[in-house]
């Protein structure tokens, strides 16, 4: 579990976070929700230390990481694997040796053998068992995420981060990525965060959302709650979605949750 | 000004702190000596040679007197291609080459998150990126100094006797007057001095690149053009000391 506690950051006077707090959960996909420019990423990047926050402090299972020691810090690190917006795999590298790589510099007891293996389970549970020798420059924007995916979860992370995880993805492959990180979650029980403003994710993987607006949280529940949230601001943002709308439609007529709207019935409207 | 020289400091502070294992350091040191060093061999090869040439043409251009043996080009030769233009001018275009490919290689992996992606994961990214770059940079700069001596002054002797402005025999005579092995030294001291500025600087300014492609490219100018100033007012420090 991570527990962020009233975290504030601003930059140059101007106020990104303004006192967020909010517990992530075990074993769920956690989603940071909210339109452009509202925090979701520099909350993200606070809490896995790649910025720190003016005020506040983030836990992780029980372990301050926020201003503590730089190597207890460094292990809780190790437990964290991340998906970022563009990918960031090491372009001077294979697919395999991308995967390899933390395994490598963080397992430095691993045999080859055992690296090996690891890096095979890897690529093939993300469906890319035959990609191992390819460049990032010659695969997909779609399978430069599920290498990202194979990366973050190569050395057995305890949390994963997702930035932003379907931004340049068709549809299709936007709902393929989000089921793989929500069957990853569910399988090894480990705590994800996403960080989204797309609606599909939401109706497809959000165990517990967390809805941030002009740096404060306003809202936080599942998805199947969102679609009965009364603030004004969720409201106005998840019905600027056509979809949404029409799902709320089929919502309305079949009487039952979000998740029973499945996309496929909004599509068929 | 100042600030940036602070700035400066501490990258090259976090640089040493939270070092990575050493197999890794050693691995990533030969991997980038090969690219600072292996691959900048022809590109010295040619300027220097092309260099020594010039300084023997031009010089007896000049040496019209008389009086003066023409051993005496080859001696002039010896002397500024040691003291100044092999590792002066060798690490300008190294600067040229190696300073805009590290600030471009570092600077491409930071807006890419490539930076953000180790530092997430617990590496020192500093460390992992940086420390190798020099340390390749202070070994294989000498290497390049030292081939770039001898290059010139084959590209001497062979203008001198193409052009007939001096005889193979007074060229070595000259090469062979009043040979002082410090000049040798002060040239290597030079040379890995000029090593760790170009490597550090071009380093530094990659590593804090922020924006997009636009800001690479302005990254990678900058850090040639500090260098180059650097080593020219490196230069004139280590003479001032060591001569």
């Amino acid at each position: 579990m991570i527990e962020v506690h009233n975290v504030q950051k601003s930059f140059e006077g101007n106020p990104v976070l303004k006192g967020i707090t909010c517990t992530f959960e075990t074993g769920k996909c956690n989603l940071l929700l909210g339109g452009s420019g509202t925090g979701k990423s520099v909350l993200l990047q606070c809490i896995v230390g790649l910025m720190k926050p003016d005020l506040g402090s983030i836990t992780f299972d029980g372990t301050v990481f926020t201003n503590n020691k730089v190597d207890i810090r460094q292990e809780i690190r190790k437990k964290i694997g991340m998906l970022f917006q563009g990918s960031a795999l090491f372009d001077s590298m294979t697919v395999y040796q991308n995967v390899e790589f933390p395994l490598k510099m963080l397992t430095p007891d691993m045999s080859r053998e055992e690296r090996r293996d690891r890096v095979e389970f890897c690529l093939k549970r993300v469906g890319l068992e035959n990609a191992g020798t390819k460049m990032p420059s010659e695969i997909s924007g779609g399978m430069k995420k599920r290498v990202g995916i194979a990366r973050a979860i190569a050395p057995n992370c305890t949390y994963l981060f997702c930035d932003e995880p379907n931004s340049g993805l068709d549809p299709l492959t936007s709902i393929k990525i989000d089921e793989l990180i929500h069957e990853i979650t569910h399988e090894y029980g480990i705590t994800t965060v996403v960080v989204t403003h797309d609606m599909n994710s939401v109706v497809e993987i959000g165990d517990h959302i967390i809805f941030l607006y002009k740096g404060l949280k306003l809202w936080d529940g599942n998805k199947d709650e969102i679609l009965n949230a009364q603030v004004p601001e969720l409201k106005e943002f998840i019905f600027s979605s056509s979809l949404v709308r029409a799902a709320k439609k089929v919502d309305d007529e079949t009487e039952g949750g979000l998740a029973a709207a499945t996309t496929d019935e909004a599509i068929n409207i | 000004m100042v600030k940036s020289f602070g700035e400066f400091l501490l990258f090259i502070q976090s640089m040493l702190t939270r070092k990575e294992r050493v197999a890794v350091l050693w691995q990533r040191t030969i991997d980038e000596c090969v690219i600072i060093g292996i691959n900048s061999i022809f590109i010295v090869a040619i300027v220097s040679a092309f260099i020594g040439a010039v300084t023997c043409v031009q010089i007896a251009y000049n040496l019209t007197n008389p009086l003066i043996p023409k051993s005496t080009i080859g001696y002039m030769v010896r002397e500024m291609t040691i003291l100044e233009l092999a590792p002066t001018i060798t690490s300008i275009v190294l600067a040229g080459k190696v300073g805009s490919s590290i600030a471009g290689g570092l600077g491409t992996m930071r807006i890419t998150e490539q930076v953000s992606a180790l530092e997430v994961m617990g590496i020192n990214s500093a460390s992992y990126l940086v420390l190798p770059r020099i340390l390749a940079s202070m070994f294989m700069f000498p290497l390049l100094v030292i081939l770039a001596m001898a290059l010139s002054i084959i590209g001497g002797y062979l203008a001198g006797s193409l052009t007939g402005a001096l005889s193979a025999q007074e060229y070595i005579e000259g090469i062979r007057t009043d040979f002082i092995p410090y000049n040798i030294v002060f040239a290597l001291i030079k040379s890995v001095v000029f090593a760790f500025l170009v490597s550090a600087i071009s380093s530094f300014k990659g590593f804090y690149t922020q924006g997009g492609a636009l800001e690479v490219g302005a990254a990678s100018t900058t850090a040639v053009n500090n260098s180059i100033i650097a080593i020219l007012v490196a230069d004139f420090a280590l003479a001032a000391l060591l001569l």
